[in-house]
């Protein structure tokens, strides 16, 4: 059995090459080595001008998403058993600007993240005397699996709705918008319903289901995209019949 | 630095990767994806030969018979045929998508996907059942 494995990674140095070139190092194999480790060994070893970005090792942060084999993943949690005997092929999060090597501009994720409000909204906020909002364990499990996102974009890379629009919304945003719409605290749902029903929300959505296949957190945006459109059908309907209920 | 590169210090280069037109045939998930979306365009052609019945029907009983003869023909049978897979394609994605969009809640629990999806089959088989009733029993 051979002790390394073949590890195959986009190379893009802006100030030297005008498009990505690849570069392959052999790394150690070890079972309990994950495709950061394999990383983090030809940044300390082999190549010290290979870039990436991770931090928590551990699922948490959701800064070390990459395509591996051309699937999203997180790095963190990509044993490299389970791509044995390789090559591995490691490249930056699809569908987004290259900044260099496997490291991806997200500026364009925040400001969809930011336009759909994900806070809560209080239409009036209660004076501190009457005491905290208070929320039972049910109503908190209406909103829970949305609340689990940790930004890792894997699902923006999954979609291909935002490979070819480049406006969406996508499904992480909508499902934390949704996240806050269903909190029994927050007065917000309108505000965020007339930003998502619109051009570029949840419509843009052809429910191909990816978003939820790769999220490591089992967030379900495709389900909450879908629960949306329902529940913007429904407030369509009651403002066309009930033009006056709505407001 | 190579002369094609226009790189200025501190400031971001980006590189976009433009999406392939194949884009659907990468990979097996995203081309059943587009054989679904395709499905629509067979209901269509179910919704528009109902239409096409209903007038040859208001015609009379001889255009009525033309009608059922050109149904005979290979083309057609074969048309039917691939229709027929493509819009049960498009039943089985729906039913199974179902409970994706439908979140029902009994006593603050949410009720199992599979139930959801298992109730639309249900009303499914018993909407058929009725139809296959209705026609059989004249």
């Amino acid at each position: 059995m051979p002790s390394t494995v073949a590890l195959s990674v986009t190379r893009y140095r802006p100030e030297e090459e005008s498009e990505p070139t690849r570069q392959t190092y052999e790394v150690p194999y070890r079972k309990d080595w994950v495709v950061l480790d394999a990383l983090n060994y030809v940044k300390d070893k082999l190549d010290g001008s290979l870039s990436f970005r991770w931090s928590c090792r551990m699922g948490v942060c959701g800064s070390c998403g990459m395509m591996v084999n051309g699937e999203p993943k997180l790095t963190c949690a990509a044993f490299l058993s389970d791509y044995f005997p390789g090559p591995i092929r490691v490249d930056p999060l699809q569908y987004f600007p290259i900044v260099r090597d496997l490291v991806v501009d997200i500026t364009d994720f925040i400001k969809r993240l930011k336009r759909v409000k994900p806070w809560i909204i209080w239409k009036e906020e209660k004076p501190l005397a009457e005491g905290e909002y208070r929320q039972t364990p049910d109503q908190l499990d209406i909103y829970k699996q949305f609340s689990m996102c940790i930004n890792c974009m894997l699902c923006y890379a999954a979609c291909p709705v935002y490979g070819l629009e480049p406006g969406f919304a996508g499904p992480a945003a909508i499902a934390l918008a949704q996240r806050y719409n269903l909190d029994s605290r927050d007065t917000g749902a309108l505000e965020r319903l007339d930003i998502l029903s619109e051009k570029n929300g949840i419509w843009d959505c052809t429910f191909v289901g990816e978003c939820t296949k790769v999220c490591p957190e089992n967030v379900d945006p495709a389900g909450a995209i879908q629960q949306y459109k329902l529940t913007s059908a429904a407030h369509w309907f009651k403002s066309f019949l009930l033009p006056w209920g709505t407001k | 630095m190579s002369g094609g590169a226009h790189y200025t210090l501190h400031h971001p280069k980006w590189y976009r990767r433009r999406m392939s037109v194949w884009w659907w045939l990468q990979k097996r998930t995203y081309t059943k994806f587009v054989l679904r979306e395709l499905t629509s365009v067979f209901v269509a052609f179910f919704a528009l030969m109902t239409l096409w019945q209903v007038r040859a029907l208001g015609e009379g009983p001889e255009a009525y018979a033309r009608f059922l003869a050109r149904l005979q023909t290979p083309p057609f049978l074969a048309l039917h045929g691939v229709a027929f897979l493509f819009v049960l394609f498009h039943a089985v994605t729906w039913f199974n998508l179902a409970p994706k969009a439908m979140v029902v809640r009994l006593r603050g629990k949410r009720v199992p996907d599979f139930i959801i999806a298992g109730l639309n089959y249900f009303a499914w088989l018993v909407a058929s059942g009725v139809v296959a009733w209705l026609w059989l029993r004249g």
